[in-house]
């Protein structure tokens, strides 16, 4: 690690107000700790977020159907919520289903829609190309690199790194708003707007300013019993996904009155399969339906030789997530 | 379902009593028992050890001002300034060094993670940070990653192992001609890394003369005079400290870069130097299991009998030193074969050298020689498990010498009962649970009884305590308590009043704790120096316990000693003083006089999902029968690593390598994908008795390897069972069965 200076401002404010170039926070630190360690992330001050304001932004809040969440709770405490379990299992399923007992224990949700990607050759500063790591070196997965975790979705010739994140599917799913306390004060943000495509400058992952603070996450309708996160990974546990879909579905008899769909481990940021969603509105329940939605979410995908997989996968793990969801009590 | 814990298991006819280990409570309570916990003298100074980003090129210039230039740093060794070093024998030369490439030996770079440089300072941040500040520029040349890269060159074994000899045992050509079922098949293993929970790490500090090492080790006594052979000392002067070490699996047998850059950067600085391998470092520093490709063609006549079998392996291995593990002549060994042939190649690539992991050869050949057997069981139409009883043979038919003990067909009896075979439908996909499928597979496992010489001193004391001191290795084996039961038997002396000490070059030298062969090594040698203690109290072979105790309370001095030695039926006592150089003499498996193995049966049964193909396995039965069972809760915690690491080999384990750069991209333990306990079922394991008086003192086969061997044959042919998809490279991943 490089030397750097630590501060542990006491209020939200303080810590935006106070923000300098070249400083960054962290809250668990799971992802930030790990990349500095690694010298990807070489903050020259960290500023310390895990405590603000004792517990302030520490918080699950129902009001009839809207569920607000405090950035800084830890992914268990959210996982382990047994109204969020009941009202909108996809949240828990997605948090559950990620990383490992203790590195849950330690980060917290507003960290974890920040992580970034697994890329081999973005984590290792030996790799000279990486568009992501150092604007214009290139892309070594592309440059005949190892893809076979890379994404198909949202890619662009520059990088096709995968957003590995699980509980973003469900926020994206979720028509989330990010509440944010930026330079200038508060304000909102699309959680479908956090998160930018790669394009030609793959280092600009988010919308974010450096300073701009994530306060809490706020879902206007989180009514979701008939909801699921299904997770296909190497492993049973602690791996990320090769595919995964975030699924909810509200009927009106046998017909699919709304769904959604979010698509882990297969694009370049948290993805919403909205016209696949369209598709299903609408229309019965049925498995050659759900095939036929999938056919869309997957129309678009471009592959490497060793990703190609992940087309068939996600399209069939997207048709068993909905089969199960559907199968769920509404 | 599966069981919150193990119980602990009951000793069966001839095994020893299932005690727990000595050191049970240091490991759970996190005592401080590794070397790098050992404490120095002084203040130690921390290393960093800066490895190439390329896997083959030359560097071209080295600035190390900003580098010397962060407060605290003390020095960077790079190959131009670095202290003259003595030639170190790699393993097949009778040396101990991984590589014949020098630590630090010049500008030229021969694979990716190759160590160029070493900054030493008073802290670790600062030699860390130093590191960010060294700026070594390379000119680059285009690497061999693996097969079929560009630039991978073929050789016979024959032309780098004069001693390898292809079999040519009859005419398999014509038996296989002649078959009335006969298959051809291609399989492939990957690349894997051991990936022990504890580092690569090396301390070292000097006194005067005297070198003093602490450093994981599987073999203390050899890397005393390997290190002392590098860095032209008197071997006398060296000594290993390595008292017990967090897991190996054949990684820590060589001596690798480390252990001369700490003690050369020590004694420049006059003070302790601990180095330690990052775990991405780890990769590229201390060898892997390399990959291999494996061709089988086997045939069997109408009635199910072996015929001939032809194998030929192809194995990756590093351009400076062409380690290989062969084996084919092990595999020759298990049935009944009419006829075989088989031939070994090296390729060789810009890859770091390859090492011994858990079943070196074994993992490979035997998952081959095992998928073949299933495939042509299912050609054949008969029962696997049938099938494999039918061909079994009471001699090794390659070179004609008997078994001293051999019961594959009572661990397959025993695992078909437990695991209820006999209700398998031979029909692939004939089982399901809703979208589920079912599939059950079944694969023999073996393990060579392998055994090295090996000394010990006992000491009695009149008190009725005794303590044993020998240079054996404990990687997390059981070891330790192991050496105190073989005593307690000889000696009649409750194996808790013994004491042990090992992992220590002072002790009397010990063989390689690697093979398998500690445990029979090490008894054989403790019951030696024991029946010297009773021949000296003038107690006969028969005593009573009561006459023991007796003879011991008698005793005129306060305490007795003896050193006993043993050496295994081919050697003779040069061995034993061989062993003083550090010299590793291993006899095993089939030689001229006899073959010598230990077997298993194991049973699986996996499910995969219809649609998304993920593969679970709900249980695994693994029945084995190893001679005498010194202990069968160490015995049993073998077995349980074994099938689980069985499981992982099958499914999750592999090193991933970028073919264009020839460098290793999952190099954490993160993505490098062991199971964890979500992907391990029911496992249940089953001790077989079985007695073998010809094989060594105490008639222990080693265990050690046993149960990690032939695991994926019997995975890939539960998957096979499942969905009617034959995968014959490994690990299975979904991709190849969507
Ligand atoms: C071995 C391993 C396995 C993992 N497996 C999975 C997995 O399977 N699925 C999965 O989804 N995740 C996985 N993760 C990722 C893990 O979930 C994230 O590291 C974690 O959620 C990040 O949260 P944190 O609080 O520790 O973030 P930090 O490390 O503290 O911060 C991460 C980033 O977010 C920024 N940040 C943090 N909080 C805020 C805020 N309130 N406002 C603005 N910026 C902020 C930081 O500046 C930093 O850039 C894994 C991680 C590891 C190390
Ligand atoms: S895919 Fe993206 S992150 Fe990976 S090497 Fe290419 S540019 Fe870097």
């Amino acid at each position: 690690m490089r030397p750097f200076h630590y501060d542990k401002p006491a209020t939200a404010t303080d810590a935006v107000t106070n923000f300098r170039p070249g400083a960054q926070y962290f809250a668990g630190g799971t992802t930030m700790v790990d990349l500095m360690k690694l010298d990807v992330m070489k903050p020259a001050r960290l500023i310390d977020i895990s405590g603000l304001e004792k517990g302030r932004y520490d918080f699950i809040k129902w009001s009839g159907k809207s569920l607000r969440i405090g950035a800084l709770t830890p992914m268990t405490k959210l996982a382990d919520d047994d109204k969020v379990r009941a009202r909108v299992p996809m949240l828990s399923d997605a948090l559950w289903l990620a990383a490992s007992p203790q590195i849950r224990n330690m980060a917290r949700i507003g960290g974890n829609v920040l992580q970034r990607t697994r890329c081999p050759y973005f984590r290792d500063t030996s790799y000279e190309q990486c568009n992501k790591r150092k604007p214009g070196s290139g892309c070594a997965a592309l440059d005949g690199g190892v893809t076979r975790h890379h994404a198909v979705l949202g890619t662009s010739d520059k990088c096709i790194a995968t957003y590995p994140g699980d509980f973003a599917q469900a926020l994206v799913a979720l028509d989330a708003v990010v509440e944010i306390l930026g330079e200038d004060g508060p304000r909102s943000l699309r959680f479908a707007d956090l998160h930018v495509l790669p394009e030609a400058r793959p280092d600009r992952e988010t919308t974010l300013a450096p300073s701009d603070l994530i306060i809490a996450f706020s879902i206007e309708d989180a009514d979701f019993p008939r909801s699921k996160y299904l997770k296909i990974r190497d492993r049973e546990s602690y791996a990320y996904a090769l595919a995964s879909t975030a699924s909810a579905l509200r009927m009106d008899g046998n017909t699919i009155a709304d769904v959604r769909l979010g698509l882990g481990g297969v694009a370049t940021t948290p993805w919403r399969a909205r016209e696949a969603e369209a598709a299903l509105r609408g229309g019965p329940a049925t498995e050659a339906q759900f095939a036929r939605a999938a056919d869309i979410a997957f129309a678009g995908a471009s592959t490497t030789d060793e990703n190609a997989f992940k087309v068939e996968l996600g399209k069939r793990t997207m048709v068993r997530s909905l089969l199960e969801t559907a199968r769920m009590e509404g | 379902m599966a069981q919150d814990y193990t119980p602990v298991p009951a000793a069966k006819e001839n095994m020893g009593q299932p005690i727990a280990r000595y050191e049970a409570l240091q490991k759970v309570t996190g005592a401080k028992i590794y070397a790098d916990d050992l404490p120095v003298p002084g203040r130690p100074a921390y290393a960093w050890m800066v490895t190439s980003g390329i896997a083959k090129g030359r560097i071209t210039s080295i600035d190390d001002s900003a580098a010397l230039a962060v407060p605290g740093v003390q020095m960077v060794m790079t190959h131009e300034n670095r202290p003259p070093l003595g030639d170190a024998k790699t393993f097949s030369s009778g040396g101990l060094a991984i590589t014949e490439l020098a630590p630090l030996a010049g500008p030229e770079v021969h694979h990716d993670g190759q160590p160029v440089a070493l900054i030493v300072a008073d802290t670790f941040e600062a030699a860390r940070e130093a590191s960010f500040k060294l700026k070594i520029a390379y000119t680059e040349d285009t690497p061999t990653a693996t097969f079929g890269s560009p630039g991978a060159t073929q050789k016979n074994l024959k032309e780098v192992n004069p001693s390898f000899e292809p079999i040519r045992f009859n005419d398999a050509g014509a038996a296989l001609a002649g078959s009335a079922h006969t298959i051809d098949s291609e399989y492939y293993t990957p690349i894997q890394h051991h990936n022990a929970i504890e580092l690569f790490s090396t301390t070292a500090y000097w006194d005067g003369p005297r070198l003093v090492l602490h450093e994981p080790s599987q073999f203390v006594w050899g890397l005393k005079n390997a290190a002392a052979e590098q860095l032209q000392t008197d071997s006398e002067t060296v000594r290993i400290k390595s008292p017990f070490v967090g897991g190996a699996f054949g990684s820590k047998a060589a001596m690798t870069h480390r252990t001369a850059l700490a003690a050369m950067a020590s004694k420049q600085l006059g003070r302790p130097v601990k180095l330690v391998a990052m775990r991405d470092q780890g990769f590229t520093h201390s060898g892997h299991r390399q990959e291999t490709r494996q061709r089988v063609r086997l045939g069997c006549d109408a009635s199910g009998k072996l015929t001939g079998y032809d194998h030929t392996q192809w194995e990756f291995t590093a351009r400076t030193t062409p380690y290989s593990n062969g084996g084919l002549e092990k595999t020759a060994a298990m049935y009944d074969f009419k006829a075989v042939k088989s031939d070994n190649y090296v390729v060789q690539g810009d890859r770091n050298v390859p090492t011994f992991m858990r079943s070196p050869a074994e993992v490979p050949t035997v998952y081959a020689l095992e998928a073949a057997m299933n495939e042509l069981a299912a050609e054949a139409g008969i029962d696997p498990v049938e099938f494999r009883k039918m061909n079994d043979t009471r001699v090794d038919p390659v070179k004609g010498v008997p078994y001293t003990s051999r019961s594959l067909n009572q661990c397959l009896d025993a695992a078909a009962e437990r695991f209820g075979w006999s209700r398998r439908n031979p029909q692939p996909r004939s089982m399901r649970q809703g979208e589920w499928l079912i599939g059950w597979g079944c694969s023999m496992a073996m393990y060579p009884t392998q055994m090295s010489p090996s000394t010990a001193r006992v000491t009695l004391k009149r008190n009725g305590t005794a303590s044993i001191e020998v240079a054996a290795h404990d990687v997390g084996t059981g070891c330790y308590t192991i050496a105190a039961q073989a005593a307690g038997e000889r000696l009649g002396i409750d194996p808790t009043r013994i004491s042990v000490q090992m992992g220590d070059s002072r002790l009397p030298p010990g063989p390689v704790s690697g093979g398998s062969i500690s445990t029979a090594s090490v008894t054989s040698a403790v019951a030696n120096a024991c029946d010297r203690l009773n021949e000296r109290l003038g107690l006969p072979a028969d005593a009573t316990a009561d006459q023991r105790r007796a003879a011991i309370a008698a005793m005129s001095m306060p305490e007795l000693d003896a050193t006993g030695s043993w050496f295994p039926a081919e050697l003779d006592q040069k061995a034993v003083d061989a062993l003083y150089e550090g010299g590793v003499r291993i006899v095993g498996g089939s030689t001229d006089k006899r073959a010598m193995y230990a077997f298993g049966a194991e049973m699986v049964e996996v499910r995969i999902n219809e649609r998304t193909r993920e593969v679970r396995v709900p249980r695994i039965v693994g029945a084995f029968a190893a001679g005498h069972i010194m202990n069968p809760r160490t015995a049993h915690s073998q077995y349980l690593g074994g099938l689980i690491w069985g499981i992982g080999s099958a499914l999750h384990e592999s090193t991933e390598i970028d073919h264009k750069r020839a460098r290793y991209t999952n190099d954490n333990i993160a993505e490098y994908l062991i199971p964890v306990n979500a992907d391990i079922g029911e496992v249940d394991i089953i001790m077989v008795p079985e007695v073998d008086d010809e094989i060594n003192v105490l008639g222990v086969k080693g265990i050690g390897e046993l149960a990690n061997v032939g695991t994926p044959a019997a995975i890939t042919d539960a998957i096979w069972h499942a969905t009617g998809i034959r995968i014959r490279d490994l690990p299975v991943r979904i991709e190849k069965l969507l």
